[in-house]
């Protein structure tokens, strides 16, 4: 803005004339600013804004779809916390977390510690374009994909076979125990790569001569890790926890082409009970007030998250 | 620097382990597709290839309709958006006036919400605006959400582009949009090239949206066709993973072309929020 007051201001001394023809023309101006920007503001008032904060007003009926809505206060509300199954699907998201963002960031971190200067190698690039490659399948077919591998005859139950472990095949996504975890662990999958090639990339910007420095001095590598990796990485860590923790609390495709919530309620999740009740079960009021509470845990989760960033990063 | 021998051994090691985790299932999809039908009775390394599947999987899926579908809902989104992004980037990065900020703001809000936090209501309004099963429904909405991103990306790379050149085009007096079009795109043109691959990639994979917003057969986008080809060939593995490889198809191979693009793009578009 003061670049722009100042550039204005060495061009009007160079005309040399300040007439009020030129002060009607900004007025004209701003009117034309605003042009280039109404038909964005009137897509995200329309599709997204406006709808979000309906969202919350039917939060508080009881509508099944079809007929007329009835008040209903905040018992939508109340029921998240009684209902066994509304409860439990917030606490499955909690599960999630820790196979979407937790055990990825942490494996990555501590890879990072291990070959912090692959950047450098030869050949990074190509494992950098595999690592990454998960982030970019469509989530359904990544659903599909361990759909099959779950399966009872499936990779992973062939692969246990095949090294004499019988005893530990499962029907992974049908088992009660093991359900919820196999559906996290298809984040783990998903996030893994997405990690180490973003704190890799972030220890390729610290200047190499600090870690030579470093051992001169005779740091350990565990010193030269808390030392220098861990702080040069704040940035990318915040990047990761937002991405990975975002994700899990979104998690839908996944869950919706895999279990269904099944078996029983073992893997339901807020963003699949929202769906199921609006559009199957007609309990409309009922999914908007999860919509709700997901919506904002969302955007208080990103803002403690966005607190962690450093000022100075780009 | 010199990276010493054992060190290198490590690093390659580590490297190849995880490339490996990241690429045994997605092999094993390329390896089930390709086992024929009558054998696939489980995971097996096949004795033959047979791409009978992928044939049997398109025609028998409707994958020709849905693919062409999903086309033409990125192409409209992505041209759109584009259009739009380039016109509010530029202002917000260029122009001064009221309300700017909030104006800003607000579009921002588009990429932090979840689509759960509008999207039944919007099923409701676009059903009685009589749009739900069309093109409409898949488009316009997405093109919100693209929106957000885009013009976020777009003025973040329009404050970059040196002031010096457009004050010249100015004192020359070119017009605000003639000075966009003519000064300010054509060098911006990798950039906006990386935002356009986003938003195909992004607007291809979507699922929720076109879920709950069509059920006609003909607007299926190829997501979608896949969750119902699952639905009705629950355990035919190698159909599913013919089909499943038939749809991550176009986005993966513009990836390995592209992919200093899209991983800068997806990481620096969000780091930089």
């Amino acid at each position: 803005m003061t670049v722009t007051a100042r550039v204005r201001s060495s061009e009007l001394r160079q005309t040399g004339t300040v007439t009020k023809n030129r002060a009607r023309r900004r007025r004209i101006d701003a009117w034309k600013a605003f042009l280039y920007v109404v038909p964005a503001l009137a897509f995200s008032l329309t599709f997204l804004i406006v709808p979000t904060f309906q969202t919350a007003w039917y939060s508080f009926y009881n509508w099944n779809g079809l007929s007329a809505a009835t008040w209903a206060g905040v018992q939508n509300y109340v029921n998240i916390v009684q209902d066994e199954k509304l409860r439990d699907s917030f606490l499955h998201v909690g599960v999630l977390v820790v196979f979407y963002s937790f055990i990825p960031i942490v494996i990555a971190l501590l890879l990072t510690m291990v070959i912090s200067r692959a950047h450098a190698l030869r050949g990074m690039s190509f494992y950098r374009t595999v690592l990454f490659l998960p982030q970019v399948i469509a989530s359904v077919v990544v659903a599909t994909t361990w759909l099959s591998i779950y399966s009872p005859n499936g990779l992973l139950n062939t692969a246990l076979r095949g090294v004499g472990l019988d005893s530990l095949t499962k029907v992974w996504l049908g088992d009660f125990s093991t359900a919820l975890v196999s559906v996290g662990f298809v984040g783990t999958w998903l996030n893994v790569g997405l990690c180490l090639v973003l704190f890799l990339s972030g220890v390729g910007n610290v200047q190499p001569e600090l870690f030579e420095a470093a051992r001169l001095d005779g740091a350990s590598s565990l010193q030269e890790f808390f030392g220098i990796t861990l702080p040069a990485l704040r940035g990318q860590i915040t990047v990761a926890l937002t991405l990975t923790v975002v994700s899990s609390l979104k998690t839908f495709d996944l869950v919706y082409i895999t279990t269904r919530g099944g078996p029983g309620d073992a893997t339901t999740v807020p963003a699949y009970e929202a769906y199921n009740r609006a559009f199957n079960s007609g309990q409309v009021g009922s999914a908007a007030s999860v919509a709700v509470v997901l919506t904002i845990g969302i955007l208080i989760i990103t803002a403690l998250i966005g607190r962690l960033q450093p000022k100075e990063t780009e | 620097m010199k990276i010493s021998l054992p060190e290198k051994l490590v690093t390659y090691l580590v490297l190849t382990f995880f490339a490996a985790f990241a690429l045994v299932p997605l092999l094993g999809v390329v390896i089930t597709a390709v086992t024929p039908s009558s054998t696939s009775g489980g995971f097996q390394i096949p004795r033959s290839i047979d791409l009978g599947n992928f044939v049997e999987a398109w025609n028998r899926g409707h994958f020709a309709s849905y693919l062409l579908s999903s086309i033409t809902v990125v192409v409209a989104v992505v041209v759109i958006t584009t259009v739009l992004s380039v016109l509010a980037g530029f202002a917000f990065a260029r122009l001064r006036f009221f309300g700017s900020n909030i104006i800003f703001f607000v579009i921002l809000a588009g990429l932090l919400l979840p689509a759960e936090a509008f999207i039944i209501p919007l099923y409701y309004n676009l059903r009685s605006a009589h749009i739900t099963d069309s093109y409409w429904a898949l488009i316009l909405p997405q093109v919100a959400q693209s929106l957000a991103f885009g013009i976020f990306w777009m003025r973040n790379q329009f404050m970059t582009f040196p002031n010096e050149v457009i004050e010249a085009a100015r004192l020359d007096g070119a017009s605000d949009l003639r000075t966009l079009w003519q000064i300010i795109v054509p060098p911006s043109a990798p950039s906006i090239m990386t935002m356009c691959l986003l938003i195909s990639m992004w607007t291809w994979n979507e699922f929720l949206i076109p879920l709950v917003m069509v059920t006609r057969d003909d607007l299926r986008t190829a997501p979608l066709g896949l969750a119902f080809f699952q639905g009705q060939h629950a355990t035919d593995y190698a159909l599913l993973a013919a089909a499943g490889i038939i749809i991550a198809a176009p986005i993966v191979i513009l990836y390995f072309f592209l992919q200093k693009r899209f991983i800068s793009g997806m990481l620096g578009g969000i780091s930089s929020r």
